[in-house]
């Protein structure tokens, strides 16, 4: 069935069919892209079914970083649960740790200091940045300029700097707690970060010449992994992927957690759905993002950055549910939480970005295109392996 | 928010809401009005946002309590479907045809907690366990620690670099040679059980 512009309709199940391919036939051929494949963003594997070098079927394949994530916490006190909970996402631990405390503090109605309000918007931030920019230089190297992917890392790799002087770990920082943060910034932050936050605009500008004027990239990305406006719903897309496609949702405007109502930005969406206005967004994503930690440092007010919780060790949230959202690099992250009253959660669910655009979404966008052009479309899609196998 | 909340109360035979937040509230519905009720919100109480579908797994009840968290982007507002299933040969309607994403959370309910979903696409294959003959791994009643000493802890030829444990044997070798005597015997007794098995 097809929908009114002529592609197919997405409300119609045709995702509940997938077509058959005669192997026997010689004229498909299946192939494996990973588990271990720079061509694939994390453990993740693709079985693909090819003809000549176009492919015509994807399976998904997870499974090889699964962990136990939501049930080891079970078994964890909830500040215990901490040192996991940074690790479902590489690139972006921070959004766990802020939604996994917000979580824990409105269940049992913790407010936390106005401070310490800001600074957690402040390391969201520099998350999105650090998390973002790595992600431009994987787009850049899936298309063979793994120069930019250098040059992109070495910059995350400045603000990694600002965490590690900021909470003494330079990936998983353990920095947001119930309660606030664990301590205020150290004496001369705000000017190291000013520093870090001019070497990543100057990096943008570099990326625009390499990346965005080439002649290669626009020819082999212009079209490619087109997302249809009327995706954005079937396929639960979010962030930066459904903005490209027409969306106009931010979890920050939206649905304004921390400070964001108190910063002066705008929903920033792409004019094009393809691979490169995806990347262009995310650019502009990440000046936008300087553009806010400059807003936040200075206008952070003085004050304590932590409340004091009952004995952490014996702590116990009144029982009942609840669901709290940010808006995270690759869009709408959010931890469900149920408590039963004791000190130990009953169950926690971690809703990531990319559980659908790499499971439904990316399976559906697959076919079609080459072979040559599969790492550059999942790359594009942000997909993160470990927030499909919490 | 309230208006859709007494539709489905007085409609769809739902419980009394319970709001959580202004922008946000868990209402439990009967398993045989719960499609209908989440299609009735996509269609017409403008939740077209699938947020998550989750599982909660109330051992001391008897049910699993399934969440359809959905999101009403024009409004701003959430609310879940609480959906109690008898945890006895759980199965449950499949939603697949509602969303695209719906099978993936729907296979993947199945393999961790064991609820069956009939006639969603792939339901049947493994998704992260592959080659799991144990139970459900998410419900309750599956014990990791116990797991975890029975796969990895007496396993033999397992040694350890770890310097705690090496300046217990160097420090305390009385205190370290009971614990290894301990770990003897748990050795020996999970081997009788295996032979027990067999």
């Amino acid at each position: 069935m097809t929908g009114a512009n002529g592609h197919k309709d997405p409300w119609y199940p045709s995702w509940a069919v997938r077509p058959q391919y005669d192997l026997e036939s010689e004229k498909y051929l299946k192939i494996w892209q990973g588990p271990q494949h720079p061509g694939v963003t994390g453990n993740m594997a693709l079985e693909l079914t090819v003809e000549g070098d176009i492919v015509v079927d994807c399976k998904v394949h997870v499974g090889y970083l699964h962990r136990g994530f939501e049930k080891l916490m079970e078994r964890r006190k909830y500040m215990n649960c901490f040192p996991i909970v940074c690790r479902i996402c590489v690139p972006e631990p921070d959004f766990n740790e802020y939604l996994f405390a917000a979580a824990a503090e409105e269940l049992d109605g913790i407010e936390i200091p106005e401070r310490a309000k800001w600074i957690r918007a402040l390391t969201l931030e520099l998350a999105r940045i650090a998390s973002l920019t790595m992600g431009l230089g994987g787009q850049a190297g899936s298309f063979g300029l793994g120069t930019i992917g250098q040059w992109c890392l070495v910059h995350r790799d400045y603000v990694l700097d600002l965490f590690e002087e900021l909470s003494g770990h330079r990936i998983y920082h353990m920095y947001i707690l119930p309660g606030g943060v664990r301590h205020d910034l150290t004496p001369g932050f705000a000017e190291k970060t000013e520093a870090v936050l001019r070497k990543i605009e100057k990096l943008m500008d570099d990326v625009q010449k390499v990346l965005f004027d080439n002649a290669v990239i626009i020819a082999r990305t212009n079209g490619l992994g087109v997302i249809q406006n009327d995706w954005i719903d079937p396929f639960g897309i979010v962030g930066t992927n459904a903005r490209c496609a027409g969306g106009t949702r931010d979890v920050r405007k939206d649905y304004p957690y921390l400070v964001y109502d108190r910063l002066d930005f705008d929903v920033i969406t792409g004019s094009r759905p393809d691979v490169y206005g995806r990347s262009l967004l995310r650019r502009d994503e990440i000046l936008m993002a300087c553009d806010l930690v400059r807003q936040i440092l200075k206008n952070m007010p003085e004050g304590p950055v932590r409340t004091k919780l009952p004995n952490p060790l014996h702590w116990k949230i009144p029982a009942g549910e609840t669901y709290i959202r940010a808006e995270s690099g690759r869009g709408e992250m959010g931890y469900f939480m149920a408590s039963d009253g004791s000190e130990f959660p009953r169950r926690i669910h971690v809703r990531g970005p990319s559980y659908t655009h790499a499971m439904a979404l990316f399976e559906e966008m697959i076919r079609g295109i080459s072979i040559a052009d599969v790492a550059g479309l999942m790359t594009s899609l942000q997909t993160c392996p470990p927030e499909i196998e919490r | 928010m309230e208006k859709t909340l007494k539709i489905l109360k007085e409609r769809f035979e739902g419980m009394d809401p319970l709001v959580r937040r202004g922008d946000l509230s868990f209402i439990s519905v009967p398993k045989s009005r719960a499609v209908e009720a989440v299609m009735w919100m996509r269609d017409h109480g403008g939740f077209t946002h699938l947020v998550m579908v989750s599982c909660v797994d109330r051992i001391e009840d008897g049910v699993f309590e399934l969440v359809y968290l959905l999101n009403n982007p024009g409004e701003r507002i959430d609310i879940g479907i609480c959906v109690e299933i008898s945890r006895d040969g759980a199965v449950m309607e499949s939603m697949h045809h509602l969303w695209a994403g719906v099978k993936v959370y729907q296979r993947e309910m199945r393999e961790m907690f064991g609820i069956d979903f009939p006639g969603s696409p792939g339901v049947e294959e493994p998704m992260i366990l592959e080659g799991w003959d144990d139970i459900p791994p998410m419900r309750r009643d599956f014990d990791t620690l116990e797991y975890v000493e029975r796969t990895y802890y007496p396993r033999e030829g397992r040694s350890t670099s770890d310097p705690a444990t090496e300046m217990e044997e160097r420090s305390y070798p009385l205190d370290a040679g009971v614990k290894r005597g301990i770990k003897d015997l748990a050795r020996s007794g999970y081997s009788e059980t295996e032979k027990d098995r067999e």
